[in-house]
């Protein structure tokens, strides 16, 4: 009798104060959070996300309505920060297969319009108006704004191609 | 301690590493033959470490022997030259000697038969100064050809600047199968000595070690009788033992120094060079020849006529197999390399590179087929490592995704000799090079990241000065349509 | 497209299986001696014991949906079985034989994810849980009848002991201590050692060879220390447990004994007595419960030896292997976690510590 009462005690004397912790000792989200992780979103402000800018969707990061892996240009390093930055686990599986891509324009359909580089995010567009324009492979993105713009389609994404530099040994397919 | 370290004991109680079957006893015995002109030949542009070389030649361009067909770019490269004359029929990927088989760069070149050299004149080598040499090595192309393919004139400048005292010469061939060093130096013994008598030259070291194992007696021999006048050059018979080979394990037996975790043998004061570089820097120094050919073993249960053959870079590996008789059986496995770090090939036509050393064909009975079973954590692949890592925990840690656990990854030398001796066939440095390839890959993302960042702000601040600019212009131009009102208006008035 | 083999494509001739079979093949001598030295009943309980095991083991992957012959045939189960049959005294009725098996193997090895992955020896989880639950069965020695001997039981007899718990009624010498319990008990009378080796009448030669009562294993020390040479010789095992368990043992006995002879008892009868040959051999080395690094297997090694050496001197039970391996398996993982070879290129710790502090 006295195991169960003493028990039942320290049961309601725990749980009490758990309930304490978490009322008052609960970790402020502020705005400073919000800010310190729009700092860490890439800042190029392409919606991939379905937010309107890295600013509501850092917004959504710090108040938990929005999953680490939302931001398909910062690629899995990204995730991986942002779960080290926010304590929750980095989980890339539930993540498309993040093949970085690469806008590509087809020479023979462009038309100089030079509409996708307006839009584009990082400038990784060049050209002038009525000429061919051409992707810089290092500053492109892969965020896919230009595609939508292209008035004949000359904009495609493709994954960025694996060369033997960037080759590298796939994880060993073994259950033990 | 010290006692331990004394070269004796050093050289003879060797306490890493794994003891492979040799196998070499088909290949060595044989002379080295040369394998006739193929009939064509593709050269990739990538046969080195670093970046690739730039072609400078263009399709239906005649070239001779030897003529430069692609330049090296930027500062660890180099070039590729034209193995035979003839005429260089394309320009475009093709299938690279690699496990990926992604294709390459390369340049498909015809011979014309003549096989005729472009001039290149006979020089002392001990009248050319060492920034001379270098540039001589460098321009010949000449890369580390015990595999690694690092450019050898990068690491003669890096050795000229941080005072090399010894070089090192590595002539162990510790892989099994492989004979091509043993055969070099058993016939070209005094070409490889003026090699090194080049290097120290050119490095200002004051000796050189050459060690073999000791499996390889008449290259021993035929050393010392070659080096018997040079005695700045000291030859030793070191214990057969896998990875003996490789650099930092030979700088060890050989000095007794440990060249620090994230530096450079230069940093202990020695320069490695495989006996085949050597052998190449010589014909690169003396005669002007650039790196266009190189003994290669063909080897292997599934070879007919196992041998060693002196091969042009970009022969398909084809044509070796064939000119040892053929395959007997159907190969288990095809190899670039040894079987303790090949690269396995995707198919024969594959071109030979400068960092081929053999061709195996392996038959079912000579490769590791067993299935992987869990770890019984033994400490079999401990006391192999020769970089004295824990694999079996560094295994276990990245089989579960925690890669920023690993201890020792970017210590580890890929040698393989973990995954040899494990009982339970636990692929062990294919989890290492995995996770060197997602740390790299890592890294690259966190650079275009931090890019990315960078670029979106510099739009961002064009963008405003463009802003800026635009409503300057619109209230200069307001300011003067201002001025001319009032200007019309005082002259109305006046 | 099919990935690529990574090297290195060469393998050394060797697997888990051939590591277990090869430690069994070393058992077998000692095995075979101690059958022969303690009757039927020790062959029957060797039988339910490592019968008990694989079938546990089958019982347990079939449970799992796991595919059970490539498992089973890798013969870690048997050898556990085995073990613990070697470890069990030689008249034991067949449940305990049956119920240390299924606990080695359910227990302490299946639930913690099967081989590679427990904490604890399961033959010596298992051993220590049947000495604490059923003292009686696992401290009822006899004194050997050796088969085709005068008062050997017969296979019918054998039966009827080992199955049934019927003792024949010819029979009464379940008297036979071991030479450790016998000094435990005699010391608590305050008789010194000498006076009670001396009545225990055993000699050296005895011992040696294994002519006494005592768990099925623990008897053949000369038979087993071969059985562990010749491992060590084929690179089975390393050679450090051993010598470590051998040297804890050793070095404080050696002390001690030369310090006060009637209080603490010889290093060589310690070396002899009980499973610490066996132990020190085929238990303490069993790889997935030990240290994997060289100077953590030293460590490992000499703990138990030590513990055994104390819990032998100082504790209530007479015999202490077990224990002390079970204790030590404990420590494997900090010992691994803390015990690290220098990695080469790396300053040593001391050297590093050193360097920061000038």
């Amino acid at each position: 009798m006295i195991a169960v009462i003493s028990l039942t005690a320290l049961g309601v004397a725990l749980g009490l104060g758990l309930g304490l912790a978490a009322r008052f000792l609960r970790v402020e989200q502020d705005d400073g959070l919000a800010s310190e992780i729009e700092a860490m979103l890439p800042g190029s402000q392409c919606g991939q996300c379905g937010f309107p800018g890295c600013g509501p969707a850092a917004a959504a990061l710090a108040s938990g309505n929005a999953p680490v892996t939302l931001c398909p240009p910062g690629g899995s390093a990204l995730v991986r920060q942002l779960a080290d930055k926010l304590g929750v686990e980095a989980v890339t599986s539930g993540m498309k297969e993040s093949v970085p891509m690469l806008a590509v324009v087809e020479e023979e359909l462009c038309i100089g319009c030079t509409k996708c580089f307006r839009v584009c995010p990082t400038d990784a567009i060049v050209g002038a108006p009525k000429q061919i324009h051409n992707v810089l492979r290092e500053a492109c993105t892969g965020c896919g704004k230009c595609v939508d713009v292209c008035p004949t389609m000359a904009v495609n994404m493709t994954p960025m191609p694996v060369t033997l530099q960037s080759w590298i040994w796939h994880k060993p397919a073994v259950a033990a | 301690m010290n006692i331990l370290n004394h070269p004796i004991i050093r050289r003879t109680m060797v306490r890493w590493g794994v003891h492979p079957d040799a196998r070499k006893q088909a290949t060595s015995p044989q002379d080295i033959e040369r394998l006739p002109l193929p009939a064509i030949l593709h050269i990739p542009l990538l046969q080195h470490s670093g970046a690739p070389a730039k072609p400078v030649v263009s399709v239906g361009q005649h070239v001779l022997k030897g003529e430069l067909l692609g330049a090296r770019q930027g500062n660890i490269s180099a070039p590729v030259h034209a193995p035979t004359s003839g005429t260089v029929v394309a320009i475009s990927d093709y299938p690279a000697p690699h496990p990926s088989g992604l294709g390459v760069l390369s340049v498909s070149l015809e011979p014309d038969g003549e096989d005729r050299w472009i001039e290149c004149a006979e020089t002392d080598p001990f009248s050319l100064t060492p920034a001379q040499i270098a540039e001589r090595v460098s321009a010949a192309g000449v890369v580390g050809m015990g595999g690694a393919t690092f450019p050898s004139s990068v690491k003669m400048l890096l050795g000229q600047r941080s005072q090399v005292h010894t070089l090192l010469v590595n002539g162990s061939e510790c892989e099994p199968y492989l004979s091509c060093d043993d055969r070099l130096m058993r016939e070209r013994a005094a070409k490889i000595i003026e090699g090194i008598r080049i290097v120290l030259h050119a490095v200002g070291a004051k000796k050189a070690l050459c060690g073999i194992e000791n499996n390889k007696p008449a290259a021993i021999e035929a050393m010392r009788r070659a080096a018997a006048e040079v005695p700045a050059i000291e030859v030793i018979a070191l214990p057969t033992r896998y990875p003996m080979g490789s650099d930092r394990q030979l700088i060890h037996v050989l000095t007794g120094q440990e060249v620090p975790s994230d530096g450079r043998s230069a940093d202990v004061g020695v320069l490695v060079h495989n006996v085949g570089t050597l052998y190449a820097i010589q014909q690169a120094v003396r005669f002007g020849r650039p790196l266009i050919s190189r003994v290669v073993t063909v080897a292997g249960g599934a070879v007919a006529r196992p041998r060693n053959l002196e091969v042009l870079l970009g022969t398909p590996a084809r044509l070796l197999v064939e000119h040892c008789g053929g395959l007997r059986e159907t190969p288990a496995r095809l190899l670039m390399g040894g079987p303790m770090m090949g690269l396995q090939l995707p198919s024969l036509d594959a071109p030979i590179i400068k960092g081929s050393s053999g061709i195996l064909a392996l038959g079912a009975h000579e490769i590791a087929k067993e299935q992987p079973s869990p770890c019984i954590r033994c400490g079999q692949c401990v006391s192999a490592c020769p970089m004295n890592l824990m694999p079996f925990e560094m295994s276990a840690n990245i089989r579960v995704g925690e890669l920023d656990a690993v201890q020792g990854l970017k210590d580890c030398i890929s040698c393989g000799s973990c995954s040899y001796v494990c009982p339970a066939h636990i692929p062990l440095s294919h989890y290492f090079d995995y996770a060197k390839g997602e740390l790299t890959v890592r890294e690259r993302g966190k650079l275009r990241q931090e890019s990315i960042r960078q670029l979106t702000s510099a739009r961002k601040t064009r963008l405003e000065q463009e802003a800026r600019e635009k409503a300057e212009a619109a209230a200069r131009r307001k300011a003067e349509r201002e001025r001319a009102k009032a200007t019309a208006a005082q002259g109305k008035a006046s | 497209m099919i990935h690529a083999s990574h090297a290195p494509h060469a393998h050394a001739p060797t697997s888990i299986s051939r590591v277990m079979w090869l430690v069994i093949a070393a058992l077998v001598p000692a095995t075979l001696f101690s059958i022969w030295l303690n009757g039927w009943p020790a062959l029957l309980l060797w039988a339910v014991t490592v019968g008990s095991a694989v079938f546990a083991e089958f019982f347990c992957l079939r449970l799992a949906q796991r595919p059970a012959a490539p498992v089973l045939s890798d013969g870690s189960a048997v050898l556990t079985g085995w073990l613990l049959a070697l470890s069990l005294p030689a008249w034991a009725p067949w449940w305990i034989g049956a119920l240390g098996a299924f606990f080695a193997i359910v227990v302490v090895k299946q639930v913690f994810g099967g081989l590679g992955q427990n904490l604890f020896n399961p033959a010596m989880a298992a051993r220590v849980m049947l000495l604490i639950a059923f003292p009686v069965e696992l401290t009822t020695w006899v004194q050997p009848a050796p088969l085709f001997s005068a008062d050997a039981l017969s296979l019918s007899q054998s039966f009827a002991l080992t199955f049934l718990g019927q003792m024949p009624s010819s029979f009464d010498a379940l008297s036979g201590a071991t030479t450790l319990g016998h000094i435990k008990t005699e010391l608590t009378r305050d008789i010194s050692v000498v006076q009670a080796l001396a009545g225990h009448g055993q000699s050296m030669s005895a011992s040696l060879f294994g002519l006494h009562g005592g768990s099925l294993g623990e008897t053949a020390a000369m038979l087993l220390a071969a059985g562990g040479l010749a491992l060590i010789a084929l690179r089975v095992i390393s050679w450090h447990i051993p010598l470590a368990v051998l040297a804890g043992v050793a070095l404080p006995a050696l002390l001690l004994h030369a310090h006060d002879p009637a209080r603490y008892l010889d290093a060589t009868t310690h070396l002899l007595s009980g499973g610490l040959i066996l132990g020190a051999f085929f238990i303490a080395t069993d790889p997935v419960t030990s240290p994997g690094t060289p100077r953590g297997q030293l460590i490992f090694g000499f703990g138990i030896g030590l513990l055994t050496w104390l819990i032998r001197t100082y504790g209530g039970y007479p015999e202490a292997v077990a224990f002390a391996v079970i204790l030590m398996n404990a420590l494997t993982p900090v010992i691994d976690r803390y015990v690290r070879p220098r990695i080469y290129g790396h300053a040593s710790k001391a050297a590093s510590k050193k360097g920061a502090a000038s």
